[in-house]
C-alpha cells in the first residue's frame, strides 16, 4: 500500500528535524555493505543544454566512511561547493503547512580494467570523483577503492552504464566531518555542472542493496519553461507505477528569486513551471528512471527512462505531450524499511560474511 | 559372429567406464550462478571452474545446513584453504576439485552479506 501523503510528511519532518538536506542521489553503501537509511537530496536544473546538479550529504553522526554512487547523464565540467538551501526553498514551495506535517508525523584484476578517473575533488570531508567507465570497470574501481558494493549492483551498473558511462562516487567520512568539527545535520551541498542534450533522473539507483519488498520514497522536483512531459508519466493524484503528480503549476516570483539568490544558482530562469512528483514504490519494482523530454517535442525518451535497449516493456504510462524547454529537478530520496526484519528476498536476515 | 562381437565391445566398455574425473564451469553474474544443480557420483572428482563475471567478489562454500548456519555468522574474510569453501575474486576464475565420498544432498552458497538472500544458491546431490 503505497503512502504518498506520508512519505511526504516524513520527508518534510525529517527536513525540519536536520534543518539540512541529507545524502547524495545515489546508492548509498556502508561499511558493512549495508544500505544506509540516511536521506538522499539531489538538485538538477537545466538550462541552454547545461544540467545543474546540487547535492547535500549530511553528516549523520556516529563514525565510519559511507559512499555514494550516483550515474550522470554527462562529464561535469566543474565541481563546486553549492549553495546550503534550495531544497528546503522548493519544499517550502509545494507543502505550504510544514509546520502541521511535522506536528502530526510522528542508504582487479581479471580482463577488466578500473574506471577512467575524470576528476577528483574534495569538499569538506567529502570526496568526490568522477568516473568514466563500463558497469565492470565501475564496480572495479568501487572495490578497489573500499565501497562493497550490495549483490545487486553489477546490474545496476551496467543498467547505467549502457545509457551513460559517467558515475560520481563519493566518499563520506565520517569521523574527518566529526574531526572538521561538524555536528550531526550538518550539510555539505556539491554542485555538478554537466553539459547535455536531456536530463534524466535516476531513479532505479535509489533502490540499490534494498530487497525487493523494501519501499523507496522521494520527492521529485522539475523546474521547467512550461508543464514537462515525462516518461513514465506521473498519476495525478492516484498511483501511477509508483510515480504520483503531487505538484505541477507555474512556479511564483518569490520562488524564482529565492532560487536565484542561493549560492551558484544564478541560472534559474525569470519564468519556470515547478512539477513535483512523489515516488513511492517497492524497491523491486523501481526499474526505470524518469526521462524528461527537453526538446520540446513533448517524446521523453525510452532509453532515458530505462525501459529500451533493456526489455520489450512498454512505458506504463504514455507520455505527455507537452514542451520541455528548461528542467530543473530537485530529488528527495526517503528509502524507508517497511518490514525491517525481512531484508532479503527471501525473508531472511542480513547475512553476515562466512 | 559380428553381433557377438559388438555385444562383447558394449559390455566391455561399460565394465571399464566407471565415472571418471568430472569438470564443470559455473559462471557467476549479476550475483547468481548459471548453474543451479548438479549431480556427481560418489567417490568421482569434481572440478569445478568457477568464473566470476562480476566486478564484486563471490564465494562458492557448499555443506550441509549446519556448515552454511556457521557459515552465515562466521568472520572470513576469504576462503581457499579447504576445496570446498572458495572465495572467487571479482572478475577471476578460480578452480577447485572435490571428491565427495557420501552420498547426499548438498548446497553451495555465497556467504557475503546479502547474496544468499538475493539467491547465490545452488544444490549439488551426489549419488551413489
Amino acid at each position: 500500500m503505497r503512502r504518498p501523503w506520508l512519505s511526504l510528511a516524513v520527508a518534510t519532518t525529517a527536513l525540519l528535524i536536520t534543518a539540512a538536506p541529507t545524502l547524495a542521489c545515489g546508492g548509498l553503501i556502508g561499511p558493512n555493505g549495508a544500505v544506509n537509511l540516511l536521506r538522499t537530496t539531489t538538485f538538477a536544473g537545466y538550462t541552454d543544454g547545461v544540467e545543474h546538479y546540487v547535492t547535500s550529504f549530511e553528516f549523520a553522526g556516529g563514525g565510519g566512511a559511507f559512499g555514494s554512487i550516483t550515474p550522470l547523464p554527462g562529464i561535469p565540467t566543474d565541481v563546486e561547493r553549492g549553495g546550503d538551501w534550495t531544497l528546503q526553498r522548493l519544499i517550502r514551495e509545494t507543502d505550504p503547512a510544514p509546520e502541521a506535517a511535522f506536528l502530526s508525523a510522528g542508504d582487479a584484476g581479471g580482463t577488466a580494467r578500473e574506471a577512467e578517473v575524470l576528476l577528483e575533488t574534495t569538499i569538506d570531508a567529502l570526496d568526490i570523483t568522477i568516473l568514466r567507465g563500463g558497469g565492470d570497470e565501475v564496480g572495479l574501481w568501487a572495490k578497489n577503492h573500499g565501497f562493497r558494493l550490495p549483490p545487486d549492483a553489477p546490474e545496476v551498473l551496467d543498467f547505467y552504464a549502457d545509457r551513460s558511462p559517467i558515475f560520481m562516487a563519493a566518499a563520506f567520512d565520517a569521523d574527518a566531518a566529526a574531526a572538521r568539527g561538524q555536528a550531526v545535520g550538518d550539510g555539505t551541498p556539491v554542485h555538478l555542472t554537466i553539459p547535455t542534450d536531456n536530463p534524466w533522473v535516476p531513479l532505479r539507483i535509489l533502490g540499490l542493496g534494498k530487497a525487493a519488498g523494501e519501499t523507496v520514497e522521494a520527492d521529485v522536483y522539475l523546474l521547467t519553461d512550461v508543464e514537462p512531459a515525462l516518461l513514465p508519466r506521473a498519476g495525478a493524484f492516484i498511483e501511477s507505477n509508483g510515480l504520483i503528480l503531487d505538484h505541477s503549476a507555474a512556479a511564483t516570483d518569490l520562488l524564482l528569486d529565492d532560487l536565484r539568490s542561493d549560492a551558484g544558482m544564478e541560472w534559474i530562469p525569470d519564468e519556470a513551471w515547478l512539477t513535483k512528483v512523489v515516488v513511492d514504490t517497492r524497491a523491486g519494482d523501481l526499474d526505470f528512471d524518469l526521462a524528461i523530454d527537453a526538446s520540446g517535442a513533448g517524446a521523453p525518451s525510452p532509453i532515458d527512462a530505462g525501459f529500451a535497449p533493456f526489455g520489450p516493456d512498454p512505458a506504463p504510462g504514455a507520455p505527455v505531450a507537452l514542451y520541455l524547454l528548461l528542467a530543473a529537478t530537485t530529488l528527495i530520496a526517503v528509502p524507508l524499511v517497511l518490514d525491517r526484519s525481512t531484508r532479503g528476498r527471501t525473508g531472511r536476515p542480513p547475512l553476515a560474511g562466512a | 559372429m559380428p553381433m557377438v562381437v559388438a555385444l562383447l565391445i558394449v559390455a566391455l566398455t561399460t565394465v571399464g567406464c566407471a565415472p571418471g574425473p568430472q569438470t564443470v564451469t559455473i559462471t557467476l553474474r549479476y550475483s547468481a550462478f548459471d548453474v543451479t544443480e548438479l549431480r556427481v557420483p560418489r567417490g568421482v572428482p569434481l572440478t569445478l571452474v568457477l568464473v566470476n563475471d562480476d566486478p564484486i567478489d563471490h564465494e562458492w562454500l557448499i555443506g550441509d545446513e549446519e556448515f552454511h548456519e556457521a557459515h552465515r555468522t562466521g568472520t572470513h574474510a576469504a576462503h581457499g584453504e579447504v576445496p570446498t569453501e572458495v572465495t572467487v575474486p571479482a572478475l577471476e576464475t578460480v578452480e577447485t576439485t572435490i571428491t565427495f565420498e557420501e552420498a547426499g544432498t548438498f548446497a553451495y552458497v555465497c556467504h557475503l552479506p546479502g547474496h544468499e538472500a538475493y539467491g547465490m544458491v545452488g544444490i549439488l546431490t551426489v549419488s551413489d
